[in-house]
C-alpha cells in the first residue's frame, strides 16, 4: 500500500503517536531496517537472475536462434488466443451483467413514468361525475338490499350479483392449494406407512419447532377459542356486517396454525388431518358449485328459484349468501392450514 | 332446441366441479371422469355451434340479474368453434399423452393431473365465452395456475426450474392484463365488453382521455403478448414445453397460449372495437414483433439438438405468424390468424405427443442423435412426425399450407410496406422451417440405433388412436378448409 509521503506529519498520525507514546525518530529508525532489508533482497535476485542468465548457453546457430523466437511468438499467439477466449467470461459477462442491470433499471423507469403520467390523466379519485358512478353501482345501492337481501352490500355483490366471478375465484384458491400440493406434499406407501422422506421431514420438524412450551400453550389455550369463535362470527355475520367467508376462513385458519404450533401435530390431527382436509375442502366447493348452479340456471331461464330471501337483517336471510359464506369460509381456513402443514413437514 | 343455450355454461361449471371431486379419487376413476368431461364439451360445443350457425349468437345470463349487474357469457360462431376444437384438441392430447402420463408422474400424485386438466379445461371454455372482462380475469388466473401445475407436476430439477420461468413471466402477463382492466373500468365505468365498447366510443368520439386510452391497449397487449409467447417474450416457453410431460406440452403449446390469443381477438373486437385498435398502431408493433419472432424462433430452432426444445421453438415462430396476422390490421389478416390459430394447434399437439413417441423408443431421450432411425423402431410415431413437419413447413394437402396461403393473400391485400416485408419474411420462414424440419424427419429415418430396438414394443392402443385422429385431423384441414373459413368470417361478422 502506498502512503501519503506527509502522512507521518497528518493531525491524526500525530495524535497516534502521542496516544501510543512512539516518537518519530523510531519510526525512521524502522524504516530505515525496512528499506535495508529490501535493498538485500533486491541484490540476492539480481544475483540469481544473473546466474541464471549465464546458465543459459549461447545459441549455437542462427537457426537455432529462429527456432527459439518462433517458438516464442507461437506461444505469444497461443496465450493471446486463450485470453481472447478468455474473454466472455471473464470480462463480457461482466460488461453484460452491467448492461442488463443498467437497461431494466432504464425499462423501469419509463414503465414508471408512463404510468404516473397516466394516472394523473385519469378522472379525480370519489369525484361524483366520474364515469364510474353510473347505472350498475346506482341500482347496487338502491335495489341492492331488496334484491339480495343482504344489508352487507358487497356480499350481495360478490355472491349474488356476480356470484359466477366468485365461484371462479374460490376455484383459483383449490387450484393454487394443489398446485403446493403437488410440489410439497409427502406420499404414504401404498400400505400406509410413511415413506423415508417424510418420517426423516418428520423428525427434523421435531428438532427444529419447538416442543411443550409452556408459555405458547397457555396463550393458545386462552387466544385460539376466542379466535375462532370471532372467525365464525365473521362468517355467519357476512350478510349483515363487513366480514364475509374469505375474511372469517382466514381468521379460522390462524387460530388453527396456532394452536398446531402450541400443542403439536398429534393433537391437532384428532381434527384436522388429510382425510377431513378432503371432505372440508371438496364438500364445500361442490354445494357451491350445485346451489350457484342451480341459481344461475333458473336465473337464466327465467324460473323462480324458490330460494326464500327472508326479512333482511336477521340472521338467517338473504338467500344463499349465509351458506355460500359458510362454505367460503371452511375452504379458506383449510387451505390457509393446509398450506402451513405442507411448508413445514410436507403435509398433515 | 333453446335447452343448448344452458350448455357452455353446465361445461363450465361441470369442468370446475369434476376437478374438485377428481381431487379425491383414484388415478384411473379421476382419468375416466375428466375423458368423460372432455367428451361432454366436444358434443356440447357441436351442438352450440349448430344452434348459433341457424339462430345467430345469444347471450347467456348468469343468474337473477341482467348483464352489466350480474354475470354474463356470450356464444356466437366463433366462440362455439374454439370451444369444439379446444375441446377436441384436449382430448386428443390426453389420449396420446395418456400411456406416458404413468411414466413421468409419482403414482400418489397423478390423480392431480386430473384436477389440473379439468379446471384448465373450465378456464379455456370460460375464456372463449365470457362476455365480461372481469369474469376473463377470473379464469385468467385458474390457467395461469394450471398451467404452472401441469409443467411442475413432473418434478424433475428441469420441469421445477421451467415452471419457476413460466410463473414468473406469466403473473407479470397478468399483472399488466389486471393494471390495463384497472384503468379501463375507471375511464368507462363498465366490465361488461359491449358496455364498455359503447363508452369508449363516446370517449373516442369527444376526443376525452386519448393518452390513457393508448397506454390501456399497450397494457393489455404487452401482457396477454407475454401469456402467449410472442417474440422478445418467448424465454420461457422452451423450457416449458422441453420439460414437461408430453400431454402438457401438446396443450400448453396448442391450448394456453391460443386461449389468449383469443381473448385478445375479442378485446380487439369487442372491448375496444377495431377502428380504434386498428388506428392505435399496436398493429404495427404485433406485426413487426411477429415477424421478428418468425425469424428468431426459426433460428433458434435450428441451433437446437434437443428435438423437444427445437419444436418448441418453432412454436415461438408460429406465434409469430399469427401476430403477423393480426397485425395486418384487416378483417382477412383476423381471418388468417385465427385459422393459424387452428391449423398451429392441430399440428403441433400432434408433433409433442409423436415426438414423445419416438424418444420412448430411443431410451427415453431426445437428442437427434439417439432418435436416428425411431421412425422405423415407432413406425405410428414416425409417420405423425413426417405429417406434422410437413404442415409446419407448409406443404399443400397439409393444414399448415392453407394457413399460409390465407397469410399470403392477406398480406397481398393492400400494397404498404407491411406487404413487402410480409411476402419476404413469409418465403424465408418457409424455407428456415423445411431447414430443420427436414432435417428431423430425415434423421428420424436414418437406420442407426438398431440397439434400441425392442422386439416386443407396442405403441399401445391409445396412443395409436390418438395420432390417428390426429392425422385425419390435419389432412381435414389441409383438405376442406372451405367450411371453417366461412365459420370464422361468419363469427368475425358476429363480433363487430
Amino acid at each position: 500500500m502506498k502512503l501519503r509521503n506527509d502522512y507521518e506529519k497528518t493531525l491524526w498520525r500525530r495524535l497516534v503517536r502521542f496516544v501510543d507514546g512512539i516518537t518519530l525518530q523510531e519510526i525512521e529508525e524502522h524504516a530505515e531496517e525496512l528499506r535495508e532489508e529490501l535493498a538485500e533482497q533486491q541484490e540476492e535476485s539480481d544475483q540469481k537472475a544473473e546466474a541464471a542468465f549465464e546458465a543459459v548457453p549461447e545459441p549455437e546457430s542462427r537457426e537455432e536462434r529462429r527456432r527459439q523466437a518462433e517458438e516464442a511468438h507461437a506461444k505469444e499467439a497461443s496465450a493471446m488466443l486463450e485470453k481472447y477466449k478468455n474473454w466472455p467470461k471473464e470480462h463480457g459477462i461482466k460488461i453484460f451483467g452491467r448492461l442488463y442491470a443498467l437497461m431494466s433499471v432504464v425499462l423501469c423507469a419509463i414503465i414508471i413514468i408512463t404510468l404516473l403520467a397516466t394516472v394523473s390523466y385519469l378522472p379525480e379519485f370519489g369525484h361524483e361525475t366520474n364515469p364510474n358512478n353510473n347505472e350498475v353501482v346506482e341500482r347496487y345501492n338502491a335495489d341492492g338490499l331488496a334484491e339480495t337481501g343482504a344489508t352487507n352490500a358487497v356480499a350481495g355483490m360478490i355472491l349474488d350479483y356476480r356470484a359466477f366471478d366468485t365461484l371462479g375465484e374460490s376455484h383459483v384458491l383449490f387450484i393454487a392449494a394443489v398446485c403446493v400440493m403437488i410440489l410439497l406434499r409427502l406420499e404414504y406407501t401404498k400400505d400406509g406407512k410413511p415413506t423415508d422422506v417424510l418420517r426423516s421431514s418428520e423428525e427434523n420438524d421435531r428438532l427444529y419447532e419447538p416442543k411443550n412450551d409452556k408459555i405458547l400453550q397457555l396463550a393458545a389455550k386462552v387466544l385460539v377459542p376466542v379466535i375462532i369463535l370471532f372467525g365464525i362470527y365473521v362468517i355467519l355475520n357476512g350478510h349483515l356486517s363487513p366480514g364475509g367467508g374469505f375474511s372469517g376462513g382466514a381468521i379460522i385458519g390462524a387460530g388453527l396454525i396456532l394452536y398446531v404450533n402450541a400443542f403439536g401435530f398429534e393433537k391437532a390431527g384428532k381434527i384436522m388431518n388429510r382425510k377431513n382436509y378432503a371432505v372440508l375442502s371438496v364438500v364445500p366447493l361442490l354445494f357451491y358449485a350445485a346451489a350457484k348452479g342451480y341459481s344461475f340456471f333458473t336465473g337464466a331461464n327465467h324460473l323462480e328459484s324458490g330460494i326464500p330471501k327472508g326479512t333482511p337483517g336477521h340472521i338467517l336471510s338473504a338467500g344463499l349468501i349465509l351458506p355460500l359464506n359458510i362454505c367460503v369460509g371452511l375452504v379458506v381456513a383449510c387451505t390457509m392450514y393446509n398450506f402451513y402443514t405442507l411448508f413445514r413437514k410436507g403435509g398433515m | 332446441m333453446d335447452f343448448i343455450r344452458n350448455f357452455p355454461f353446465f361445461c363450465i361449471v361441470l369442468a370446475l366441479s369434476s376437478g374438485v371431486i377428481s381431487s379425491v379419487l383414484s388415478q384411473k376413476a379421476a382419468k375416466a371422469l375428466t375423458f368423460c368431461l372432455v367428451l361432454l364439451a366436444l358434443f356440447t360445443s357441436a351442438g352450440v355451434l349448430v344452434y348459433t350457425l341457424r339462430f345467430g349468437e345469444f347471450t347467456y345470463m348468469m343468474g337473477h340479474f341482467p348483464a352489466p349487474w350480474g354475470n354474463e357469457i356470450r356464444a356466437g360462431v366463433l366462440e362455439a368453434v374454439m370451444a369444439l376444437f379446444f375441446s377436441l384438441i384436449m382430448l386428443l392430447s390426453l389420449l396420446g399423452g395418456e400411456k406416458y402420463l404413468k411414466l413421468d408422474i409419482e403414482e400418489p400424485k397423478q390423480n392431480l393431473y386430473f384436477v389440473l386438466i379439468d379446471l384448465l379445461m373450465s378456464s379455456l371454455l370460460a375464456l372463449v365465452y365470457t362476455n365480461d372482462l372481469f369474469t376473463a380475469y377470473v379464469f385468467v388466473e385458474i390457467n395461469t395456475i394450471a398451467a404452472g401445475g401441469l409443467i411442475m407436476i413432473r418434478s424433475n430439477g428441469h420441469s421445477m426450474l421451467a415452471a419457476t420461468k413460466y410463473m414468473i413471466m406469466s403473473l407479470l402477463g397478468s399483472g399488466l392484463l389486471l393494471i390495463g382492466l384497472t384503468l379501463q373500468y375507471d375511464l368507462t365505468g363498465h366490465l361488461l365488453m359491449s358496455n364498455i365498447q359503447d363508452s369508449l366510443k363516446t370517449l373516442a368520439e369527444h376526443g376525452e382521455y386519448t393518452m390513457p386510452l393508448t397506454v390501456i391497449i399497450g397494457l393489455i397487449s404487452v401482457g396477454i403478448a407475454i401469456k402467449s409467447a410472442l417474440f422478445p417474450f418467448h424465454a420461457w416457453l422452451a423450457d416449458a414445453y422441453g420439460f414437461s410431460t408430453a400431454s402438457s406440452a401438446a396443450i400448453l403449446s396448442s391450448l394456453v397460449s391460443k386461449a389468449y390469443i383469443f381473448l385478445l381477438i375479442k378485446i380487439m373486437y369487442r372491448v375496444i372495437g377495431t377502428e380504434v385498435f386498428w388506428n392505435s398502431k399496436i398493429t404495427n408493433v404485433f406485426f413487426v414483433l411477429g415477424v421478428a419472432g418468425m425469424l428468431f424462433g426459426s433460428f433458434s430452432a435450428i441451433r437446437e439438438h434437443d428435438m423437444r426444445r427445437m419444436i418448441a421453438f418453432s412454436s415461438v415462430a408460429q406465434i409469430g405468424y399469427i401476430y403477423m396476422g393480426l397485425g395486418f390490421g384487416t378483417t382477412l389478416g383476423v381471418t388468417a390468424a385465427v385459422f393459424h390459430i387452428f391449423s398451429h394447434a392441430a399440428t403441433k399437439s400432434m408433433l409433442f405427443v409423436a415426438c414423445r413417441g419416438l424418444s420412448e423408443v430411443s431410451g427415453n431421450k431426445k437428442d437427434f442423435s439417439d432418435l436416428k432411425g425411431a421412425g422405423y423402431r415407432n413406425p405410428v410415431a414416425g409417420v405423425a412426425f413426417t405429417v406434422g413437419a410437413f404442415s409446419m413447413v407448409g406443404v399443400p394437402l397439409f393444414a399448415g399450407f392453407i394457413s399460409k396461403l390465407y397469410l399470403t393473400s392477406a398480406a397481398l391485400e393492400n400494397f404498404d410496406w407491411k406487404m413487402v416485408i410480409a411476402v419476404i419474411v413469409l418465403a424465408i420462414s418457409t424455407i428456415l422451417n423445411a431447414l430443420y424440419f427436414i432435417r428431423a424427419v430425415i434423421s428420424i429415418y436414418t437406420p442407426r440405433n438398431e440397439h434400441y430396438r425392442d422386439a416386443n414394443f407396442h405403441p399401445g392402443i391409445t396412443f395409436c388412436a390418438g395420432i390417428v385422429c390426429f392425422i385425419v385431423m390435419n389432412f381435414m384441414l389441409g383438405l376442406a378448409s372451405d367450411p371453417l373459413i366461412r365459420a370464422i368470417e361468419i363469427g368475425l361478422r358476429m363480433f363487430s
